[in-house]
């Protein structure tokens, strides 16, 4: 009889993970087909076997219940593991082993046994809070939070880590069920945690305090009582790639929330340990790096300050320069903001060499949103004064701006920023070389500060008058019809009471007609 | 009497006389009267006239006093008040520039101070630098260690892959696979067999099925394993007679290790004697003389003359060894001078 439960379990478990491999494939096959046709309304061969599949896997669930309660417990772990498999692929399968009643029996017990089934119950319990909050609140209220906080106590540092994964992935969906966790009194035991020797266990603890403290203030304030940031800090200088992106996403969670959790955060030393992750060969630890400077920097000037002085931009502008892709949206955004406080902290930002980076950025990119962050950084870059302005627009970006402006394919929010850029760089720019060659592109609502832009320049420099006639700038302006008694006509009207009038008529459209008229109706004097 | 006649005579006419005389008069006089009225009220008229003039014009003077006096104070206290403004306008304007100059002085110095402000961004460039290089440094370093990580792994496959493969090895007839007679000089991989020990053969461990979940766990160690107690009892033994007590407990038993108490395990004497037996040990060693130090007040009131080793000795040479040799001390003799015993 026990040769035969044995036999039947070991059977039962190599038919699931057989299947399960296939049953990723299919899951993520489907998950591509839907990605690819959304509107299709045919059902595909492969998803009506996955149907099939999932009808038959909700029947196994039942028959998985009772081998729960085996008196073998090599039974029970192996049948623990086989629900969390279940769970874990489909939120359906999911949900069905919460209807099955077997969330109570994991959780009493999780008190009791050995630390293989603890570590198979802990799995089972992530694998079903993973999906959705409604689910993660079912975990919630069979009560299994205090039952993981218990294990998180357990001597066995894989224990720790399944009940401080599950713990993460319930905390991860809103804010009332990151304050459910606290009030369990996760967070002292996961800063212990924290502090243990093993690199797996460190990594998951560090994720689960950057789900809790990343909803609100008072849940990162929560964390950071603990003492936790000492910790993080000093794990920074850590080799291992991954663990270094979880404690850099959980210290710029804290960060991100107020001025004080930033001050808090700058003031355990992470400068400048921090710019060498900037130069990690891994990206996911240059993109959470740079979302750490950019939550700090954002807060306040003194704070920009700083990271100024510690050499944070140009460790930033270098990791811009050698990324692609999503991974420089978070260093853009940092160079952004460090413009945008203050006008010296924008020459700084001019000075490191950080508007050629941005041009690039927005010439290469493909994505609207990265496109449009470099828009708008270039913009608070540029608003200053005229000298910030002329830094801008001496790489010439200022007609890539205006051509991403006025293309029709690109997104609200890209056409926004550009055209927003646009006007705070062009109001202060007083460098006309630049400015020319959109003159004979722009829309009139870019055209109107373009001319003004001009008529504040050309009555006091000479040299740029003749340049203006020359270049056919003057020519241009004659050919803008604008409405009398608009801005843009006395932008007009100041330009061309800079001129002879000679001159002005002589650029003016139909001057030449007007001159054929004239030979026409002159009579001789014979 | 002739008087009397002719007054007579007038008589009748004296009434008339007298009624128009009087008449007259009486007319006379009231014109007379009228015009003396009339010049009394033109006098009187006059006079009150010329003392009403008199007293306007004293008015008038009084009032003209009163104004001129008024006025002069009104002026007065307008030119001191234009004074004033005046003197004030002055002051202002002269604070003005002294503001003017020392508001420009403290942005110029402080607030905007273009030449910290350049310094300022020439140092952060050079810190940008600075900064950029140690990076650089830093990427180079991981970099190299990498490569040499993944040198040494190689290297190391290799190494494994020739231990495994030592039987390619070429003998003096055959010549292996690496050491073709065709090429100059043998392959590297020859050299490497030739170096290599070959493998020891070692029990493969069986792959247990639950290897791989569970191993996942990068913390997990070893794989759960069905319960295993005691190893069952070899076939055929002899059960031992009686209610004895099974032997592994007994063995057990009668070995059990000591487990002393933590008091019974330390010391009599406390950490405290023993620490202060080892300063005073310490002391003792570190010692020079244990001659007292005493001040140097009383040092001359407690002072022992030692004799110095010279004159505590006998001048000459040591007698010992040479004029006597053994210890002689007469006064326990028994016998006397000339007995055999001594």
């Amino acid at each position: 009889m026990f040769e035969y439960t044995i036999f039947l379990c070991v059977i039962l478990f190599f038919f699931i993970f057989q299947l399960f491999s296939t049953h990723e494939k299919m899951s993520r096959k489907t998950a591509v087909l839907q990605q690819c046709c959304p509107r299709a309304n045919f059902i595909s061969v492969e998803h009506l076997r996955f149907l099939q599949a999932l009808i038959t896997w909700k029947s196994v669930i039942s028959l998985l219940r009772p081998l729960l309660l085996d008196v073998v417990p090599t039974i029970q772990q192996t049948a623990a593991l086989a629900l969390g498999r279940l769970a874990y692929f489909n939120d359906d399968l999911a949900e069905a082993v919460v209807k099955e009643d077997i969330l109570p029996q994991l959780v009493c017990s999780l008190s009791e046994q050995n630390r293989f089934y603890k570590k198979a119950a802990a799995f089972v319990l992530r694998a079903v809070g993973k999906h959705s909050p409604q689910l993660a609140q079912a975990i919630v209220e069979c009560g299994a939070l205090e039952a993981l906080v218990i294990c998180l106590e357990d001597f066995d540092p894989g224990v720790k880590e399944g009940a401080a994964w599950a713990l993460g992935y319930i905390a991860r969906h809103n804010s009332e069920l990151s304050q459910a966790v606290v009030d369990a009194g996760a967070v002292p035991l996961l800063v212990l945690c924290i502090q243990e020797p093993e690199i797996a266990l460190k990594r998951i603890a560090a994720s689960t305090l950057s789900d809790i403290s990343k909803h609100s203030p008072e849940l990162a304030q929560t964390v950071v009582d603990a003492g936790a940031i000492a910790y993080l800090a000093q794990m920074i200088l850590n080799p291992d790639a991954k663990l270094k992106c979880q404690v850099l996403s959980a210290l710029s969670q804290i960060a991100k929330h107020s001025v004080d959790l930033a001050e808090l955060v700058v003031e355990a030393e992470i400068f400048p340990v921090v710019l060498t992750c900037m130069k990690d060969s891994d990206e996911y630890v240059k993109k959470n790096g740079a979302t750490l400077i950019r939550e700090i920097a954002k807060h306040s000037p003194e704070l920009s300050q700083f990271i100024v002085n510690a050499g944070g931009v140009a460790a930033v502008i270098d990791c811009i320069g050698s990324c692609k892709g999503t991974v420089r949206l978070p260093g853009i955004m940092m160079l952004g903001y460090v413009a945008a406080h203050s006008e010296n902290l924008s020459m700084a930002v001019i000075v490191s060499k950080g508007i050629p980076p941005l041009c690039t950025c927005l010439l290469e990119e493909h994505e609207d949103h990265i496109k449009a962050a470099a828009a708008w950084a270039l913009g608070q870059i540029g608003r200053h004064t005229p000298e910030h302005a002329r830094a801008v627009a001496e790489t010439n970006v200022l007609g890539t701006l205006l051509s991403m402006y006025m293309d029709i394919r690109s997104s609200e929010d890209l056409q926004l920023k550009a055209k927003r850029a646009l006007k705070n760089i062009l109001q202060k720019c007083t460098y006309l070389p630049a400015l020319e060659p959109l003159l004979h592109d722009a829309p009139p609502n870019i055209m109107k500060h373009i001319v003004g832009q001009f008529s504040k320049v050309l009555p006091h420099d000479s040299k740029a008058r003749r340049l203006f006639v020359t270049s056919g700038g003057l020519k241009k302006v004659q050919e803008i019809k604008a409405e009398p008694g608009s801005l843009l006509q006395e932008y007009i009207n100041t330009i061309n009471n800079c001129y002879p009038e000679e001159v002005v008529r002589y650029y003016s459209p139909g001057y030449s007609e007007m001159l054929l008229e004239r030979v026409e109706n002159y009579q001789p004097v014979l | 009497m002739a008087a009397l006649v002719r007054l007579e005579t007038r008589l009748s006419r004296l009434r008339e006389e007298y009624f128009l005389k009087n008449r007259s008069v009486d007319e006379d006089r009231k014109i007379v009267y009228k015009a003396a009225v009339k010049i009394q009220s033109w006098f009187r008229g006059c006079r009150v006239r010329a003392y009403l003039r008199y007293l306007n014009k004293m008015a008038i003077s009084i009032q003209k006093w009163w104004r001129g006096y008024q006025s002069r104070r009104y002026f007065r206290k307008m030119i001191k008040t234009a004074y004033f403004i005046m003197k004030m306008n002055f002051y202002n304007e002269m604070a003005v520039r002294i503001q003017k100059r020392w508001r420009g002085y403290y942005v110029r110095k402080y607030t905007h101070n273009y030449y910290a402000l350049k310094k300022y961004l020439e140092a952060i460039s050079l810190n940008n630098e600075i900064v950029r290089n140690e990076l650089q440094e830093y990427a180079e370093m991981n970099e190299k260690k990498k490569k040499k990580k993944d040198l040494e792994k190689k290297e190391k496959e290799k190494k494994y892959k020739a231990r495994k493969m030592h039987y390619l090895l070429s003998t003096e007839q055959i010549a292996g696979i690496y050491n073709s007679p065709f090429r100059k000089f043998p392959d590297p991989m020859e050299l490497l067999l030739r170096q290599s020990k070959p493998l020891s053969h070692r029990q493969q461990q069986p792959k247990s099925p639950f290897t791989y979940d569970l191993y996942d766990w990068p913390t997990c160690k070893r794989p759960p394993a069905f319960p295993t107690g005691e190893p069952l009892p070899p076939i055929g033994r002899q059960k031992p007679q009686g209610p004895f007590r099974d032997a592994a407990e007994v063995l057990r038993q009668r070995y059990k290790p000591l487990e002393p108490t933590l008091r019974v395990a330390a010391s009599i004497s406390s950490p405290l004697e023993k620490a202060r037996e080892e300063m005073k040990r310490e002391e003792w060693r570190k010692c020079i003389h244990d001659n007292e130090f005493l001040p140097f007040s009383s040092y001359h009131k407690n002072e022992k003359y030692e004799l110095s080793i010279h004159a505590s000795e006998k001048i000459g040479k040591e007698t010992y060894g040479i004029k006597h040799f053994r210890e002689v001390q007469p006064n326990k003799w028994i016998a006397g001078k000339n007995s055999c015993i001594s």
